[in-house]
């Protein structure tokens, strides 16, 4: 029986009302008394040297208050890296600076060069066009594999090289790896690429800041899923400011993705410029500006080898992967292509040998960082792939193979460092097998064929790592931030209750899921509790929402909090009730004492908190409890996803006719919120399988740089999906048996849909092994004809 | 945006004055000059627009058979209004962009930019269309002359566009996948006196006829008739959704589909 409220239940989006009646508030519709604006001038070369910015005859414009060059910020910190990665020869990673406006040199398309602030956008558009920019133009880094040569030109001139670092993880003995492969009764070899991306969430960045002469306190809006982490590395690395003075607060954010993790220049610059015009200053992001200022995702070149015995059980994995970090250090960019990405190495199989080599280059283009999966994708595709086509070359069953492979003894340690608590892989596959009615395959591909399409069958497997952690681990790894979350569970006098949490929801639905957790503890009505987020002020010392960690670290916290109020409230009752506290049950709101019929209402507890007439001495008034919560471990959902393809052979169109997943999320607090997480993850996962491709030419210049050129999936690109997660092996270390669910789709979804691209050509006789992401009508056309 | 005048006359002749400013330019529905203003690629003086102007907009049929459009007619009212008289055009209008823009996107404006990859230049070359001008008649073989470059002199506007109708015709698209303007598209019309094929979207030069198909279609007038025909890559156009060969090939296949389509 489905529920129909608490934890199970799909209770419906309670912040849908507003965002689709178009009552949300997005920074964009903050606007502070006096606002200033500004605009940003930016690089619209890739490499050069700036001789000189001369902003005489901008100063003069008509509404401009102040313009700005990088000098202005020459004594202040750059932004900030959130993760110092070490090299396989145990050096640290070459960090460059990363000024707010740039110094020296201009570094990608976008780069921001000088801002002027206005009374008008108009004004300051008009007065950046009289900047009088000197820049001598320089040959673009955009190779990765020519980027890594001695002798190629340097992205950062005070660096020894373009490589960031050269890292390595798993069987550090390349001797043994290599009789490995020399052993193997068969070896696959692919070389792919990760497409690069945009995450283009509908909603631009914008931030406005605010500075209050007579308190001298600070107050950003901005678009960020961690308003706290931007806090923190705003004032302790960038502008120096002290923590309590500043507030940050990320109100409705219409989408992430990643893309708003990280700190960015604008952010900072619009704080500093606060101060210094001594009027609150504005910056709302063009979809233009986005596309050559928000941090991209992906970007990989690899080379992917498995090895296999005769028997095709998987022997030995070796991957060298060229990782673009792009122009600067984004925020956690260092992490994605190591720690979030080689540690996923392992997937779903036994292999009992692993190494994992990653360069990672600086380039002439815009910063690289998370984006939805942020390095499992990556490591996810090229697994998949090559366990795919290791199945054709050796024309075994794919699935069969798959199985064969797969982990079935948890906890189970991987060689790439990280364990497995739970799962039940088969048990998810014969899920999927059953969802998607692979059975019936066959009759599907006769009648695609019957109409001139040829069909095709992509499988794969994913696991993912979510709600990173522990804090103590990945600080020896390299993190410079805690990867806990906090809670505080705020019990008003007439029973409602305020969840003020770290997490932020800009999509994800916490507003619903979240209370559903509290009621369901208490046995009171999900619309008794409420969410507050995004706001520094309100909220406890919290690290945002990202790795699909909200429920699994911070639901885990407020849990915690609401067991202390529960206890507390216990104290209370047993008083009212002149009852032993040990013999106190909570039920469907009710305390009530053990075996009697004697008890006393939810509110009439808290009323007694907050009105503590008749009250246990010993006991503190009030209701209010705060948890911070640090996870032992990772959580690991995983899954297997069907796609099937009809591709036309006259033009090389693809079209999805069919999408199943089975995922094994552990325990599931909203299903239908759940369900909507994983249509838009695999919709994500389409968009970058089929259509989008963030390009430059080799000057550098962007060439996908609007929606004109970039190709966002849209409804009609998508099919109707097929969605199971009844497959559910609970995570064993969090008080909700939660694993996070966010970015799965996204996952596990480019692999199967280029497998099933594969397996359609190859049913129809094209011998076609590889075609890299986009799969474009072009791009299969093109390989079923070479 | 730079600042300009905004004018919205009634009468042709107040929009052809209004137009004679310096750098005074014609505003259709705004789907292509809009997001160029705003981009800061364009700085007209004064926009006049044309929407005011009851005499340009509207299909009608007249008495030789043949369909006029107003050149202030939006998609959308071409969609709707033309789908009895001129079925083939009115779907052609019908693909264009989506909702909005076939809302406020006018046949005039499209005709006007000529974008190398527009539908209506494929549309009004293939039907061999007559471009009526406040001033003149162009025919459509001489007004298409490259990216976006026409006949046009400054200042001069379309006021309607004459199709004769054929016998059957068929626009067939293939969508680029981002702008999902024509990253091929052809239309092919078919007259008592012969077929006319016109290509959009693939020639380096902006839309065109292929001359080719149509002697093989007026010789025979079925698929296969295309079979041996090749069209020479080397200019058309090559970029990220689609290399020279591919649209040399997808011009083949989409002939092909509209010829089936009109059989
Ligand atoms: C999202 C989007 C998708 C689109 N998809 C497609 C598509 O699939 N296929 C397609 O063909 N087009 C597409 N378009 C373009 C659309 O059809 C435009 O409407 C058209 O190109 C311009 O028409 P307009 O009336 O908006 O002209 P405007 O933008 O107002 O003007 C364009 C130019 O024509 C001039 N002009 C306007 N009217 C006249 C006139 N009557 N006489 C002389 N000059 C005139 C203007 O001065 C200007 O130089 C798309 C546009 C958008 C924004």
């Amino acid at each position: 029986m489905p529920k129909d409220s608490g934890i199970g239940a799909s209770s419906k989006r309670r912040e849908d009302v507003r965002f689709l009646t178009g009552a949300g508030n997005y920074t964009d519709d903050i606007n502070a008394a006096g606002q200033a604006y500004v605009y940003f001038l930016r690089s619209d070369i890739a490499h050069g040297r700036i001789n000189s910015v001369d902003t005489s005859a901008a100063e003069g414009m008509p509404g401009v208050v102040k313009v700005f060059t990088g000098k202005d910020f020459e004594g202040v910190g750059g932004m900030p890296c959130g993760w110092e990665v070490t090299d396989k020869h145990g050096a640290p990673m070459q960090e460059p600076p990363h000024p707010i406006l740039a110094q020296g040199k201009v570094r990608h398309v976008g780069d921001p060069i000088a801002a002027v602030v206005a009374d008008s956008l108009e004004q300051a558009r008009d007065a950046a066009e009289a900047i009088d920019l000197d820049i001598e133009e320089l040959p673009a880094v955009m190779d990765m594999k020519a980027a890594a040569q001695d002798g190629a030109t340097l992205v950062h001139d005070d660096l020894k090289n373009n490589i960031c670092y050269d890292w390595q993880l798993g069987e550090a003995d390349d001797a043994k790896v290599n009789e490995v492969f020399a052993n193997a009764a068969h070896v696959t070899t692919l070389d792919l690429v990760n497409n690069r991306l945009v995450a283009n969430p509908m909603e631009p960045r914008v931030a406005v800041a605010e500075y209050n002469r007579g308190t001298e306190e600070y107050t950003l809006y901005t678009t960020s899923q961690n308003p706290h982490v931007i806090r923190l590395l705003m004032c302790a690395f960038v502008l120096g400011l002290p923590e309590h003075k500043v507030r940050v607060v990320a109100p409705d954010v219409g989408g992430g993705f990643g893309t708003k993790i990280f700190h960015y220049a604008e952010e900072a610059f619009c704080t500093f410029a606060a101060k210094a015009c001594n009027r609150p200053v504005k910056w709302s992001a063009s979809r233009s500006e986005a596309f050559m200022s928000d941090a991209h995702g992906r970007d990989h070149v690899s080379k992917i080898e498995l090895a296999l015995d005769a028997d095709n059980n998987f022997v030995g994995l070796r991957t060298n992967t060229y990782a673009n970090l792009g122009a600067y250090l984004s925020t956690f960019s260092s992490s994605v292509p190591t720690w979030l990405h080689g540690t996923l190495m392992a997937g779903n199989y036994t292999t009992p040998v692993i190494q994992v080599n990653v360069k990672a280059m600086f380039t002439n283009t815009v910063p690289v960082d998370a984006y939805r999966g942020a390095g499992r994708p990556e490591a996810t595709y090229q697994i998949e792939r090559v366990v795919d086509k290791a199945a054709r070359e050796l024309g075994v069953d794919p699935i069969a193979l798959r199985r064969q492979n797969f982990v079935t003894q948890f906890p189970y340690d991987t060689p790439v460092a990280l364990t497995y608590d739970t799962g039940d892989y088969n048990g998810t596959m014969d899920k999927l097998e059953t969802a998607a009615d692979l059975a019936g395959f066959a009759a599907r591909r006769a009648e695609s064929e019957a109409s001139g399409k040829l069909r095709g069958l992509g499988i794969n497997c994913y696991i993912e790592a979510c709600g990173i952690a522990p804090s103590n681990i990945v600080g020896m790894l390299g993190a410079r931030a805690g990867l806990y979350d906090a809670a505080t569970v705020r019990v008003n006098a007439t029973g409602s209750i305020s969840v003020m949490v770290g997490a932020h929801s800009h999509g994800q639905g916490h507003e619903t899921a979240f209370p559903q957790v509290v009621a369901d503890m208490i046995g009171i009505d999900e619309s008794m509790v409420e969410i507050v987020h995004g706001d520094t002020s309100k909220i406890p010392f919290g690290m945002g929402t990202y790795g699909s960690r909200s429920l699994a670290v911070c639901g885990s916290a407020m849990v915690k909090a609401t067991e202390k109020v529960i206890e507390k409230a216990k104290k209370i009752a047993a008083h009212l009730l002149e009852a032993s506290e040990a013999d106190i049950e909570l039920k469907d709101g009710q305390f009530s004492v053990a075996g009697t019929d004697k008890s006393v209402a939810w509110g009439d507890v808290t009323l007694t908190a907050y009105v503590p007439h008749n009250y246990p001495l010993e006991v503190e008034p009030g209701l209010e409890e705060t948890a911070f919560y640090d996870p032992a471990n990772f959580t690991f959902p995983a899954g297997a996803y069907a796609c099937e393809v009809e591709v036309d052979p006259e033009t090389g169109q693809v079209s999805i006719e069919k999408f199943t997943a089975a995922d094994d999320f552990g325990n599931i607090v909203n299903p239908m919120i759940v369900d909507g997480q994983v249509h838009g993850g695999i919709g994500q996962g389409i968009g970058q399988a089929l259509l989008e491709n963030c390009a430059y030419d080799e000057n550098g210049q962007l060439l996908s740089a609007s929606f004109m050129d970039y190709a966002m999936p849209r409804a009609d690109d998508v099919p109707f999906y097929g969605v199971d997660h009844s497959s559910q092996t609970p995570c064993t270390h969090n008080p909700l048996g939660v694993k996070g669910c966010g970015e799965a789709g996204a996952i596990g979804s480019p692999p199967a849909v280029v497998n099933a691209v594969l397996d359609a050509l190859n049913s129809g006789g094209k011998a076609v092994d590889h075609i890299d992401m986009p799969v474009s009508p072009s791009r299969v056309w093109a390989a079923m004809n070479s | 945006m730079y600042n300009f005048e905004f004018e919205k006359p009634s009468t042709i002749a107040d929009a052809v004055a209004a137009l004679g400013a310096e750098d005074a330019q014609a505003l259709g529905g705004g789907q292509t000059l809009i997001p160029t203003l705003k981009q800061r690629l364009a700085a007209p003086s004064a926009l006049v627009s044309l929407s005011g102007i009851a005499e340009m907009k509207g299909v009608c049929v007249d008495d030789d058979g043949s369909v006029s459009i107003g050149g202030a007619t939006t998609h959308a009212t071409v969609e709707a209004e033309a789908a009895d008289s001129y079925p083939a055009m009115a779907a052609l209008a019908g693909q264009i962009g989506d909702p909005a823009v076939r809302n406020r996107g006018t046949i005039g404006g499209s005709v006007a930019n000529n974008d190398p990859a527009a539908c209506y230049p494929a549309g009004v070359l293939g039907s061999g269309a007559t471009i009526i001008t406040n001033s003149r008649q162009i025919g459509a073989d001489d007004f298409f002359e490259g990216l976006f470059t026409t006949a046009l002199e400054e200042g001069e506007i379309i006021t309607s566009i004459r199709f004769p109708v054929p016998q059957a015709a068929s626009y067939q698209k293939f969508l680029q996948p981002a702008s999902r303007f024509a990253l091929v598209g052809v239309y092919l019309a078919r007259f008592a006196d012969g077929v006319r094929v016109a290509v959009t979207g693939a020639s380096e030069d902006g839309v065109f006829r292929w001359s080719e198909a149509e002697e093989a279609l007026n010789k025979e007038f079925r698929p296969d008739a295309l079979m041996d025909l090749r069209i020479n890559p080397a200019n058309m156009i090559g970029d990220l959704h689609g290399s020279k060969d591919y649209r040399a090939h997808l011009v083949g296949v989409m002939t092909k589909r509209a010829v089936e389509a009109c059989m």
